[in-house]
């Protein structure tokens, strides 16, 4: 069996996310992004090769949308209404909420700004968005009767998720976008330890390491706190969701905290609307937002307003988030063009900006002049603050999620190649666990675990059980003693590992298999067990038997043994075996001696059948008969070597038999 | 799924970040007795018992079961009778006239005048607490007695329900605490000792109806009344509570997979799922199929198991509850429910009829319940506007969260179509944040609520009311109160009740001659109407035949009221209240994951003509998630010693000699004893005897390595493993 990963898009790059994993004969695509860098049929991924005559409904079983990003979500208008997918959709309930938001501005811009043909409409948007199938955290959802779905918190943005997905037994994840680290607004990615064959994550910052975020924050404050007090306006681009509300939610604290009575300004684009679906959404975000919530809902910002086009050259000191982010027009350029000129103001840029836009060329080095088009040029003397906190986990994150996860195999996407590269070399070699980086339009093969259902009796797992607990509680034990040092845990895993189950699998046509103990295993099959028995009836001499009882410290309980008793010979025989071997579990039981299965006792009967060889000559021999079974076999032989060497020794020197009779 | 045993580490910083997996490391913290206990007991119970302990007194005190599955002692819903309250009189409000404490107890009313007293489930006492490993609550009524239980010191069972029944259910909590708090308030502390009232002679003086509610049905009731807890029970309470998302499914002691599936009756309401070894049970609570305001009854996460419990007794009526409603209503709409406790014959032949999934699913979401619910709705707004316009109030204590939240809506709508500028209140301590907490909970509401969502819109109209000024919240007090004992209801009434154009409306199941006993006389109108809060008789048969159990285990009461003939798929069993009901295991075997490597190391050999095949197995057994996983061992294979394995058959002396022949072994077939044993002499290469027997062959021998070959050929005649 294997999994099929087919890289449409974000293969060693980073746009148009969009991966067909085909595993125990399901399809599911994870994600249908778009690619904000290219205008042309680059924008989006190469659906051909899903399916060569565009039957997309057979071949794909379901679409997974991880969050509301245009790179994870902007082509599926496209692919459902255009080229006619009408298969289940799931997505968590903020990104069906805000998905329609994100599609719909980037429809107007590409049609209303840059004036293009579209490539989806509004109703088309609509129509898409009744194919989806909202869903839950840790949720499990059955597709269909095989393919089994679960999201878990990815926080990236509101209602981003990594995803689970089981075909009988192939079992895979796909992160999406995700951060390791708590921020404002959003909690930090949980998932369960997985058992995976497959682990598809993001790799942003595949080499990145970063530190606190608190820093980052209070630097960003700052600077806005310097800006405002010496009567400055801020200037914020950001898109309508996420980021914003994050932002807001950190000044409107600080305000609170500081008793800033400066005004903060939402441009109308930004839109009280995506703080109304973030309040409802607040189960979404991180536990203190929601602890807070009981009383007052944090999205209900107290010091923040909506922002006026007269305002923007009012005077005095003000903040002002407005759309879009990277300023690649729009408002957030109009008020740009205003601001820019003087060295009072603050503009922020995102983290990361897409090449072409003047948020791109704020970032590459501070230029003094920006060449708008070829009739305008602005001047920039305000000052441009650099936020670095991005949603995205670091390396560390990643590591830390592939280790926890210990899938047996990774495949990176989402990031730029030579970084990826890096990445994966250290996934392979401080983790041992294959990873691949594709480019896009790559296939990646991986193969899976497969297991065969079958039946366990009860006595089987109890054995198991029984053992298991032994060996469990022994565990506990090492545990508990080494925990003062420094590996107890790992002891206990590596005892635990040692768990045997042993048994008989019986395999009848036409029925399942069924795994039996040994003890119930003939009575299943319908037969009787045929036991098989050693013998040996060996002579032994009585010289050398009251030797040992001589030599040892007699005791004066053995004093009271008469020689004729039976019980006399065979503490005799016991002290012999305790002085000649190292067993120490042989036992005296009622004139009988027993180690394991092997047992000796005086014969008396004359023509013994088991007797091989010599007789009894002039009463210096005794015989002993002893029977065993073959599991004792060594240990059988050891004994009946020791009991017979002395009476050899004893006979050749006593008697000089001449025939040795015994070999 | 943790197959690996946990051999990836979590390192510290990841464990803040990720959660850990429910695996054995969960169960290391069991003490060790308790855990051997465990594991034979799972394995023992061939048998497993279900205890009906109380069949509960509808929507406010859903039933309560006892069930012992897997050796796993769980608890199905721990609601609080709040029925005594009744014999308690209100705290009189300040207008009306004060009266002190030290005023003798009772009055012509004949209410006792003390802190009322609540009673825990019934049969619950005789229960040892410590034996619990889990309680499974479906509704935040089905937790309201939970504090009781969780403060006791050697309580140590996991309690499931999901978030927003955990939620609503604190909020429950901490408005009875307050309401409460206002007779400890007026009376003073409660004493832990035996109150005045409670002394025998007391409590004969008692009017007769009281005296029943008082001492119940048997002395023992009488010992269940207790003092409400305090609010350190509560928060110790909801610390041992584990919140859970609809269809998530969680592992209780690597053994059980529980699953919470949305039941439609409220906001988080759930029906559950156990699966354990050889056992899968579905337990069906009190369910609404289609709600206009929670996410509606799941069926399809509930398919697939051998054993149901149906735990809905809403179809049964009042009769079951012992108790009958004195119809004191001016205005009634209790007749809009027409096809009451017996479903009409041609119903449940149109049922047999319907043998597609998809015709019985229509039969179940069909029947218009959703209109049915906003007629009696409508009805009660109109009969609100009707007071409203001729200048009375009304009071609605009503403390079913979906009705009033639908109320709100409708009865704004209809004041505002009437221009009427009437403000409406609610008055109670959680108001604020019960209000706000269903608009930020679209995961756990119907389609139409979701809608809302999508479109951007708030979940319910109270967001608007609230906003425009048109409802007021009023933290001080409170309002729901199904006693009409405390609370800020007490009070309104005390003041209402001789107002002729003012209206009263009460939920049915209130016996509202003794709710209303110490406002007497009564001028007010009084609505009483019921609402739907369960399975509906008729849709029973569709249901169970749509789930498709194996057994389905149903409340006595409901044997008449089913149609036998309705199934021949699946059995019955019937329970009745405090009797166990010991329900047969429908599977021998446990289900096993073999690990295609482990089972491509097997040597399988065939025996019985061909037909079978067997083989030693020897690897390691996980346990995760409920399931088992036998995967290869982590050890070298040392193979298997030879002379542990296992013969069976016997020895044909014949073939044995031929065998013997093989390996240059000269022996010859000798004699045959009384006892049917057959001997082989050997005499090359040197002496020995076989003896055998039907059951046992004993090679004889002084010589080891002859020994050692003659064994191989008498196995090699026999059939081994």
């Amino acid at each position: 069996m294997s999994i099929e990963s087919l890289v449409l898009g974000a293969g060693q790059e980073v746009g148009k996310s969009c991966v067909l994993v085909r595993m125990g004969g399901k399809s599911i695509m994870f994600d249908c992004g778009m690619h904000m860098g290219y205008l042309d049929r680059r924008r989006y991924p190469d659906f051909s090769l899903i399916s060569p005559s565009g039957d997309f409904n057979s071949s794909i079983d379901c679409i997974i949308i991880t969050h509301f990003h245009l790179d994870h979500v902007g082509a599926l208008p496209f692919f459902t209404e255009v080229c006619g997918y009408h298969g289940p959709i799931y997505m968590t309930f903020p990104t069906k909420a805000l998905a329609p938001m994100m599609l719909e501005d980037y429809r107007k811009l590409m049609v209303e700004r840059r004036g293009e043909q579209e490539q989806f409409t509004s109703e088309h948007i609509t129509e898409c968005m009744k194919k989806v199938i909202a869903v839950d955290l840790k949720q499990i959802v059955q597709v269909d009767k095989d393919l089994q779905i679960r999201a878990y918190y990815a926080g990236h943005v509101l209602g981003a998720a990594m995803f689970y997905a089981k075909v009988g037994e192939n079992t895979m994840v796909y992160t999406g976008d995700y951060n390791m680290t708590p921020d404002r607004h959003l909690g930090a990615a949980q998932i369960d330890r997985l058992q995976l064959d497959l682990l598809i994550t993001e790799s942003t910052y595949a080499t990145t390491i970063r530190d606190s975020k608190y820093a980052r924050e209070r630097e960003f404050l700052k600077a806005v706190h310097k800006c405002v007090a010496g009567g400055g306006k801020v200037l914020i681009p950001t898109f309508a969701l996420g980021r914003a509300q994050e932002l807001c939610i950190l000044l409107d604290d600080y305000w609170e905290r500081m008793n800033l009575k400066i005004p903060i300004y939402f441009s109308a684009g930004l839109t009280i609307q995506a703080n109304m679906y973030y309040k409802m959404l607040i189960g979404w975000t991180s536990q203190k937002i929601k602890d807070c919530q009981t009383t007052r809902n944090p999205f209900d910002f107290k010091h923040v307003c909506s922002f006026d086009r007269s305002l923007i050259n009012s005077p005095g000191p003000c903040v002002l988030f407005a759309t879009p982010g990277m300023i690649s027009g729009g408002f957030s350029l109009e008020v740009f063009k205003q601001w820019a000129p003087s060295e009072l103001n603050l503009v922020t840029l995102p983290g990361y900006c897409v090449a072409g836009t003047i948020g791109h060329k704020l970032m590459s080095g501070k230029p003094t002049r920006i060449d708008l088009d070829k009739d305008t040029c602005i001047d920039v003397k305000c000052q441009i603050h650099q936020l670095s906190f991005s949603p995205h986990t670091d390396a560390k994150g990643i590591m830390d999620l592939v280790e926890f996860l210990s899938p047996r195999h990774v495949i990176l996407v989402h990031g730029e190649k030579p970084k990826m590269a890096s990445l994966k070399g250290r996934i392979q070699s401080e983790l041992g666990i294959p990873c691949y980086d594709p480019a896009n339009n790559d296939t990646v093969v991986v193969s899976s675990t497969k297991t065969v259902k079958v039946d366990a009796s009860e006595t089987f797992i109890r054995t198991c059980l029984n053992d298991g607990f032994k060996c469990h509680n022994k565990q506990l034990e090492d545990s508990w003693t080494s925990s003062s040092g420094h590996s107890g845990s790992l002891n206990l895993i590596s005892s635990r590992d040692e768990v045997v189950a042993e048994g008989i699998m019986v395999m009848e046509k036409s029925k399942k298999a069924k795994i039996v103990h040994e003890n119930e295993y003939l009575h299943i099959v319908g037969t009787e067990k045929h036991e098989l028995q050693l013998s040996c009836c060996c002579p032994v001499s009585k010289s050398s038997l009251t030797q040992a009882m001589s030599g040892s410290d007699a005791s004066s309980a053995s004093e009271t043994l008469v020689s004729s008793d039976h019980r006399y010979w065979i503490h005799c025989l016991w002290l012999k075996l305790k002085k000649e071997s190292d067993f120490n579990n042989v036992q005296e039981v009622d004139n009988c001696l027993s180690l394991n299965s092997f047992k000796s006792h005086i014969c008396q009967v004359d023509n013994c059948p088991y007797r091989t060889g010599e007789c009894d000559e002039g009463g210096s021999i005794m015989f002993f008969c002893c029977s065993w079974s073959p599991i004792d076999e060594k240990i059988a032989w050891r004994v009946l070597s020791i009991m017979r060497e002395t009476s050899l020794s004893e006979v050749s020197e006593v008697h000089c038999s001449p025939t040795g009779l015994l070999i | 799924m943790d197959w690996k045993g946990g051999s990836g580490i979590t390192q510290r910083p990841l464990k803040d970040l990720l959660l850990s997996p429910t695996d054995w490391s969960a169960m290391e913290v069991v003490e060790n007795e308790r855990k051997r206990r465990k594991i034979n007991s799972f394995l023992d119970s061939r048998v497993y018992n279900q205890t009906c302990l109380s069949k509960g007194r509808g929507f406010h005190f859903p039933p309560c079961h006892v069930l012992c599955l897997c050796g796993f002692q769980i608890l199905l819903e721990c609601p609080i009778d709040l029925s005594p309250l009744a014999a308690f009189s209100p705290i009189p409000s300040v207008a009306h006239d004060l009266r002190r404490r030290t005023d003798p107890p009772r009055e012509s009313d004949g209410l006792i005048r003390a802190a009322p007293r609540y009673r825990t489930v019934k049969h619950l006492s005789a229960y040892d607490i410590s034996l619990f490993d889990a309680v499974l609550v479906s509704s935040p009524a089905g937790m309201l007695g939970l504090p009781f239980l969780a403060r006791h010191p050697k309580f140590s069972a996991r309690i499931y329900a999901t978030e927003a029944t955990a939620r609503l259910g604190r909020l429950m909590m901490e408005d009875l605490l307050a309401m409460h708090a206002e007779f400890v308030q007026f009376y003073g502390p409660e004493e832990d000792t035996f109150p005045e009232w409670m002394k025998w002679e007391e409590l004969e003086a008692l009017p007769l109806k009281l005296k029943e509610i008082i001492i119940g049905e048997n002395d023992v009731e009488m010992g269940n009344l207790l003092p409400l807890y305090s609010a350190a029970d509560v928060k110790e309470c909801m610390q041992k509570v584990k919140a859970v998302k609809y269809c998530e499914e969680i592992c209780h002691d690597g053994i059980l997979m529980i699953k919470a599936v949305s039941s439609g009756l409220e906001i988080g309401a759930s029906n559950w799922t156990i699966v354990g070894p050889r056992r899968n049970v579905t337990y069906v609570s009190s369910s609404i199929f289609e709600s206009s305001h929670a996410m509606g009854f799941d069926y399809n996460s509930l398919l697939g198991n051998d054993i149901i419990i149906f735990s809905d007794f809403s179809s049964l009526g009042e009769s079951v509850y012992g108790g009958k409603v004195v119809d004191m209503t001016k205005v009634s709409v209790t007749d809009v429910e027409e096809e009451s406790v017996h479903p009409s014959l041609s119903s449940i032949s149109s049922m047999r009829g319907c043998n597609n999934e998809e015709a019985l699913t229509r039969c179940l979401t069909g029947n218009g319940e959703i209109s049915e619910e906003l007629d009696k709705l409508s009805f009660i707004s109109s009969c609100v506007m009707n007071c409203s316009r001729e200048g009375g109030s009304v009071l609605i204590p009503i403390g079913r969260l979906g009705i009033v939240l639908q109320l709100l809506e409708l009865i704004s709508m209809a004041l505002e179509s009437l221009n009427l500028k009437i403000p409406i209140y609610m008055i109670s301590a959680i108001a604020e944040e019960t209000l706000s907490f269903t608009n930020v909970v679209p995961e756990w509401l119907c389609k139409q609520r979701q809608q809302k969502l999508y479109s951007g819109e708030a979940l319910f109209g109270h967001v608007q009311l609230k906003e425009s000024k048109k409802l007021h919240l009023f933290p001080v007090l409170h309002s729901p109160s199904l006693f009409l004992r405390i609370g800020p209801v007490a009070h309104l009434l005390q003041r209402w009740h001789q107002r002729e154009n003012c209206l009263l409306v009460l939920e049915e199941g209130v016996d509202a001659d003794l709710a209303l006993l110490p406002f007497k006389p009564v001028a007010m109108k009084v609505l009483q109407c019921s609402f739907l809060s369960g399975i509906k008789i008729q849709k029973v048969p569709p249901l169970l035949q749509i789930l498709n159990p194996k057994l389905v285990l149903l409340p006595e009461e409901m044997k008449d009221c089913l149609p036998s003939t309705c199934s021949s798929s699946f059995s019955f069993s019937y329970y009745s209240e405090s009797e166990t009901l010991p329900v047969p295991s429908l599977q021998d075997d446990f289900k096993a994951h073999l690990a295609m490597d482990l089972a491509l190391q097997l040597k399988p050999k065939r025996i019985k003509g061909e037909t079978t095949a067997v083989a030693r197995l020897k690897g390691r057994l996980l346990i995760s998630n409920g399931e088992y996983m036998l995967v290869p061992s982590k050890r070298p294979g040392t193979p298997t010693d030879k002379s542990s394995l296992l013969y069976w058959g016997s020895v044909d002396p014949t073939l044995l000699v031929s065998a013997l022949a093989e390996k240059e072994i000269i022996g010859t077939v000798s004699r045959r004893d009384d006892t049917g044993a057959i001997f082989v002499q050997v005499d090359v290469p040197s002496k020995a005897l076989i003896e055998i027997g039907v059951h046992r062959t004993v090679i004889c021998s002084a010589n080891e390595t002859l020994c050692e070959r003659i064994c191989e050929s008498v196995c090699s005649v026999l059939d081994g493993i």
